[in-house]
């Protein structure tokens, strides 16, 4: 019911850049143009709305559909007791989004995770490593197209076994 | 390689490598550090040394054999990790559980809650010097133990929660070593508070030690009992009611000043709540249709299949080859009615085909439980902060994507923050207070 207000208001203040409006089993989702996250998140940070939390950030990979990534970002407000997931498709050349570094700190690991396991880059962000898997590790592992067995130790196995 | 702090630091300051596999670090995790003295001038976390790839084998197990995975992510709590992932799944499905199933499921995640506070608390007093108080904690959370284990036959790896319901009914003689596990609790809660809460030792070590302002905690995304230690007041448990918890008379405690003080206070306070709500709980169970003693007539399991090797087995099978109160007899009491997503009762498995083909289905390829396409987040409370998970169906009878909100990743990422400008020293109670779990952590 809330949220109504919340979407009515970004739908008046956005209307070019929110795409589509759903909430599949009463979680509201808002899929918006990846150029406008950043003015929007701005939006939804302040007064009144204040979604000040960013509780989870990830991202899925869609293969073989058109836009192949889809990030996916859920925000709460303490305030209003309210959440809202909002999505923005990523697509192959670009596979780049604005970072939220700015606003929350914890978007930090959170992009770090992502950019390691989908490889999809930051712009804004002070450190883009990654963060589960080492330095020197090929691929994205959360990707559809890595296969799941691949290995790639990161000391080489020894083939025989004589001492 | 040249680590960010390797390149940042001064040159006249000494760079130390902690973990990650440290005597004093429960799990693998490095901090490099930059010390001045023995002040820690910067740091730098490195995580993912516990990284098994759990959302991608998630993606290719189906939902049913999935979930002894859950149980692995924080293995001091279990069954909430559980909870979890059976809770959006039923959130995707539309399930309703049973009454006694969600009362039996609230004693189960407040008593995980309970041994999770005491083994960060345990490992967080130890490293201060307290071992009594460390094997306190411990002999309380062994009761526990014993409890979840006469019911679900194991003490860590559960997997005791289970879409639809729960894997078997309570055990009969549930009652006592309830009472036991939360007498025993209560006790070790006074002797704990007596022994610390106005110790000189332990107010210095831990007063005003990594503070977190509410503003940074809400920033960095924290939740749980490290959020209400700074004083923010946000519990899954009271902000978006699931199961009976509506029902439950409990408090959310807070603290002021967010520090690692007011994080094991918080934990403290908490437990007490969560003993209250179990004793809610045990006293509103409602009672099971069947009682238990009621199984032990009927045919003997072994006659029962040489029977239905001619005909159909019409008289009540005594014990079916399996855990004690998941009987056939059960079912209505602790599963969500209908067939495709619970596992058919094995009494009929293995007595007539009907029961049979039905098993089949339910574990063969491309079948048994296939949720609707969508998509879902769901999340309840855990031992540190709020679970959360978020499941992409795509139709078949496994996730497409399945994304675990780990509350520990967001509070670990803030202990850089924490410990900059404090001693060496802080650094293990401060890192013990997060509550880092590294099968969460790391997935």
């Amino acid at each position: 019911m809330e949220n109504q207000k919340v979407i009515e208001a970004l739908q008046k203040q956005f209307p070019d850049a929110i795409l589509e409006v759903t909430a599949p089993l009463g979680d509201d989702t808002l899929l918006i143009r990846k150029q406008a996250l950043g003015e929007l998140v701005d939006f939804l940070y302040q007064k009144p709305f204040e979604f000040t939390m960013l509780l989870d950030l990830t991202c899925v990979d869609y293969l073989g559909q058109a836009p192949r990534y889809q990030m996916v970002c859920h925000l709460f407000s303490l305030v209003q007791n309210l959440r809202l997931r909002i999505k923005a498709n990523v697509e192959e050349p670009d596979l780049a989004i604005d970072s939220l570094t700015r606003i929350w700190r914890n978007a930090n690991w959170l992009e770090r995770e992502i950019y390691d396991m989908f490889g999809i880059s930051f712009s804004g962000h002070p450190d883009l490593r990654r963060l589960f898997m080492y330095e020197g590790f090929e691929g994205h592992p959360l990707r559809k197209d890595y296969p799941l067995r691949k290995r790639q130790p990161c000391i080489p196995v020894r083939q025989n076994d004589d001492d | 390689m040249t680590t960010r702090l390797q390149k940042e630091a001064r040159k006249d300051s000494l760079l130390i490598n902690m973990g990650p596999s440290h005597p004093a670090m429960h799990g693998t995790i490095r901090i490099m550090l930059e010390l001045d003295g023995e002040v820690v001038r910067n740091s730098e976390v490195e995580v993912g040394y516990l990284h098994r790839g759990f959302e991608k084998i998630c993606e290719h197990k189906t939902y049913f054999n999935l979930l002894p995975y859950t149980d692995r992510l924080n293995y001091v709590s279990p069954l909430i990790n559980n909870l979890g992932y059976v809770m959006t799944m039923e959130k995707l499905l539309g399930l309703e559980i049973p009454e006694r199933a969600q009362y039996i499921r609230v004693i189960m995640s407040e008593f995980s809650r309970v041994s999770d506070h005491l083994t960060a608390l345990a490992a967080m007093t130890m490293e201060c010097g307290a071992f009594t108080v460390f094997l306190y904690y411990i002999k309380a959370r062994e009761e526990i133990w014993n409890f979840i284990e006469q019911t679900t036959g194991a003490r860590m790896t559960t997997s005791y929660i289970r879409i639809g319901g729960v894997r078997a009914d309570l055990h009969p003689e549930y009652r006592t070593l309830l009472d036991k596990a939360v007498s025993m609790t209560r006790d070790v809660l006074r002797d704990v508070s007596g022994l610390l809460d106005k110790n000189k030792i332990w107010i210095d070590r831990t007063r005003d030690v990594a503070v977190v302002s509410p503003q940074t905690a809400i920033n960095y995304g924290f939740t749980g009992p490290c959020l209400r230690a700074s004083g923010v007041s946000y519990d899954v448990r009271k902000a978006h009611p699931y199961l009976v918890y509506d029902r439950m008379k409990f408090e959310v405690p807070l603290g002021d000043r967010g520090d690692n003080f007011d994080r094991y206070m918080v934990r403290m306070k908490e437990m007490e709540q969560s003993l209250r709500i179990i004793e809610q709980a045990a006293a509103e169970l409602p009672p099971a249709a069947s009682p238990a003693d009621l199984m032990a007539e009927g045919m003997e399991p072994a006659a029962a299949i040489k029977a239905s090797r001619s005909q159909k087995v019409a008289d009540p099978i005594k014990l079916s080859p399996n855990l004690e109160g998941s009987e056939k007899d059960t079912y209505p009491d602790i599963l969500a009615p209908g067939k495709g997503h619970i596992v058919p009762p094995k009494e009929d498995t293995y007595t007539n085909i009907e029961g049979l083909i039905d098993h089949f289905k339910f574990f063969m390829r491309g079948h048994g439980i296939r949720p609707p396409k969508g998509e879902v987040y769901f999340s309840v409370e855990g031992g540190s902060g709020e679970v959360g998970f978020y499941i992409v169906s795509d139709g078949t009878d496994r996730p497409y994507r399945l994304h675990l909100r780990a509350p520990c990743l967001h509070i670990v990422s803030a202990l850089e923050e924490m410990i900059k400008g404090h001693y060496i020293a802080d650094i293990i109670p401060t890192f013990g207070s997060t509550n880092m779990i590294g099968g969460e952590l790391d997935r």
